[in-house]
């Protein structure tokens, strides 16, 4: 579903990612765990497109998402992407939110759209809802309102760029319930979390990233049970959970 | 080639004297408004956050100078002053109309400051014994200031450039010295070009450091 | 007090009066319109492009800025008139407003597009939406809340610089005003009744404003 070979990316001088080999088959749930600024983030960004990179091979759905010839609209559209900062639309009604993309990028009628976003929405368990202005809405309502949003388009993967990290300690639950829930309908996803109980429980591969390198990856019981890297010993005394 | 210069009816270096005169009354005329103007725009807005009663009836008259255009109060306040038996000259009619106009934006501006400061703010002023006028002078004037200093270098800004329509009285400022010019000379082009330079000149930097300074004070 | 007040020749003209204003209103709003298309243009020049574009931007922004708005107005009339270039009267003032709302609303586009943060841009592509449709349905549509309070302040700025068409000859509510006055010596009582009229026109506007905004922004 997603092969990343030999993956290079920096910023200006700065090096973030130094040679990044992944594969996700379809289906996998991986979790992206590792200290701040060791790059996960900026994985999901190359992934999704938001970010140029400097030397390796992006695979999507078998499309090469930093070719030339790429259209990176379309690619994204197979691609959901749930962000830290919630980024509900402030000026679109909740239900606005999820229909517009349905409607302007995969140009479904309106009342198609609207039908799909409010699918969306019910699933989230936002039905009740629908005519709200997100600033009514907690952050976690917010947040499965921008899982809906991406949801809306249909996508073959999910890519969570530490969804639960700006949330209050009580709302997190709600969140990560709803990713679960995907989880067990089999939707592919990456999901970079700090999280580390919830990324053992969902998980069926867990990566740990150490200055842009993947250190160690392996399936998340081993990974958590038997951590092999001293760096992620390390990591894991600090972030025990 | 020295004789020729005074026939010739074209911009002369003693014609750039001319302006540069001009430019100081205008300088002038708007370094009092502005100054007077404030003093009282600040008095007015103390007034108008202190009472309900004021902020109503006082606020509709500030109003009045900022809905009505500049150039009509200077035409109507010269016309009336006469009328009620005072002799101005147009610098004078000139200087009064600008300073209200001035009072009343500051007003507006300083009643902002004031509110900016916030009641829980000046309750805890109190709360420390400070009489009325300490918590006006230690914190509403310093945290206020700050507030809307940069709105308040717009305010001067804006009266500097609305100086200019001074030149309808008959007060020789730089814009009625550029006009006086033009009609002579034919140089239209030239002589504004020196004019807006020379307001540019004086504006550009002050508004550019205000900005700078609320960049810096907004971090 | 030995005035004798006389306000039936302004009653005469009160119907040519409000005519005129209407000139007032189409050129003010003539003047926001292509004000908010060129201010927009000049923002996102200035926000994104590099090279001389970008200096021009900069250049037409600070000048309308930092110069007199009645100076603008006397080099659309009488400056370009040295290049044989002669406009009409009512084409000056909308060239002289048109030129100094963009200025000022580009900058207040630039900080309403500042205002909005880069996250939005990023959830609006990962959705796959295309930048035109980022900007035209996700950025814009907020852009023109922020924007929308000091909008309807330069659209009154608007209504009052246009008075200044009566210096360029134009026949808007002030040229029309000072015509009457002349003709009649009534120089106060027309300009009375003229303030009165701008008065009532901005309440118009603002009142008008208010109510647009909230229907338009419900969130």
């Amino acid at each position: 579903m997603i092969s990343i070979s030999n993956l290079y990316k920096s910023y200006g001088s700065l090096e973030v990612l130094k040679g990044i080999d992944l594969n996700i088959p379809k289906g996998e749930v991986l979790s992206v765990i590792g200290s701040s600024g060791s790059g996960k983030s900026t994985l999901l960004y190359c992934i999704n497109g938001l970010e140029p990179i400097q030397k390796g091979q992006i695979i999507v759905d078998d499309i090469d998402v930093h070719a030339k010839e790429t259209n990176l609209n379309s690619v994204r559209q197979n691609m959901g992407m749930v962000f830290q900062q919630w980024n509900s639309f402030p000026h679109l009604t909740v239900l606005e939110n999820v229909a517009l993309a349905p409607k302007i990028v995969s140009k479904l009628s309106k009342s198609d759209a609207l039908e799909v976003a409010e699918k969306q929405l019910l699933h989230v368990g936002l039905g009740d809802k629908l005519s709200q202005y997100p600033s009514a809405l907690s952050g976690g309502q917010q947040q499965r309102l921008a899982i809906a949003r991406a949801l809306a388009m249909e996508p073959k993967c999910m890519l969570f760029d530490e969804a639960t990290s700006a949330l209050d300690p009580e709302l997190v639950g709600e969140v990560l319930d709803t990713i679960r829930l995907l989880a067990d309908e089999g939707m592919t996803m990456i999901c970079v979390t700090h999280e580390m109980g919830f990324a053992r429980e969902v998980s069926d591969r867990v990566a740990f990233f150490h200055e842009g390198k993947i250190e160690e990856i392996n399936q998340a019981e081993k990974l958590f049970g038997s951590p092999k890297s001293k760096y992620l010993q390390k990591f894991l005394s600090k972030v025990k959970t | 080639m020295e004789s020729s210069a005074t026939y010739f009816s074209g911009f002369s270096l003693n014609d750039l004297w001319f302006l540069g005169e001009a430019a100081l009354r205008t300088l002038w005329i708007s370094f009092l408004a502005i100054s007077i103007g404030s003093l009282i725009g600040i008095f007015l807005g103390l007034a108008l956050s202190v009472s309900r009663i004021f902020s109503f009836t006082l606020g509709a008259i500030l109003d009045i100078f900022r809905s009505v255009p500049l150039i009509i109060q200077l035409v109507l306040f010269f016309n009336f002053a006469p009328i009620i038996g005072l002799r101005l000259n147009p610098f004078e009619a000139g200087l009064i109309v600008l300073t209200v106009y001035t009072s009343a934006y500051v007003a507006n501006v300083a009643r902002g400051g004031i509110e900016a400061v916030g009641i829980p703010m000046r309750q805890a002023a109190r709360s420390l014994g400070m009489n009325y006028w300490q918590d006006l002078r230690y914190v509403v004037w310093p945290i206020g200031l700050r507030a809307v200093f940069p709105a308040w270098v717009g305010v001067a800004l804006g009266v500097m450039k609305d100086s200019a329509l001074v030149s309808i009285l008959g007060y020789v400022e730089l814009l009625k010295a550029s006009q006086i010019l033009m009609t002579r000379t034919q140089e239209a082009i030239l002589i504004l070009s020196i004019a807006g330079a020379f307001y540019f000149a004086l504006s550009y930097p002050i508004s550019y450091y205000a900005t700078r300074l609320e960049q810096r004070w907004s971090k | 007090m030995d005035y004798n007040f006389h306000w039936r020749p302004v009653f005469k003209s009160l119907p040519d009066l409000l005519e005129s204003a209407i000139l007032t209103l189409e050129v003010a709003i003539l003047s926001m319109i292509l004000g908010i298309i060129f201010g927009l243009a000049l923002s996102l020049i200035r926000i994104h492009v590099k090279g001389p574009l970008k200096w021009f931007a900069i250049s037409w922004i600070e000048l309308a800025r930092n110069t007199p708005a009645l100076l603008q107005l006397f080099f659309f009339g009488f400056g370009l008139g040295a290049f044989g270039i002669h406009f009409s009267p009512f084409l000056i003032v909308l060239m002289g407003l048109t030129f100094n709302n963009s200025g000022y609303l580009a900058e207040n586009f630039r900080g309403g597009f500042n205002s909005i943060p880069d996250t939005q841009i990023r959830a609006s592509l990962s959705l796959g939406m295309n930048h035109f449709q980022t900007y035209t349905r996700i950025i814009i549509p907020q852009v023109l809340r922020v924007v929308y309070h000091p909008m309807t302040n330069q659209m009154v700025w608007a209504v009052l610089m246009s008075s200044l068409g009566m210096l360029v000859g134009f026949r808007e509510l002030s040229g029309e005003t000072q015509f009457f006055a002349s003709k009649t010596y009534r120089i106060f009582e027309y300009f009375a009744a003229t303030a009165v009229i701008y008065y009532v026109i901005v309440k118009i506007i603002l009142g008008a404003a208010r109510l647009m905004a909230s229907r338009l922004f419900k969130y």
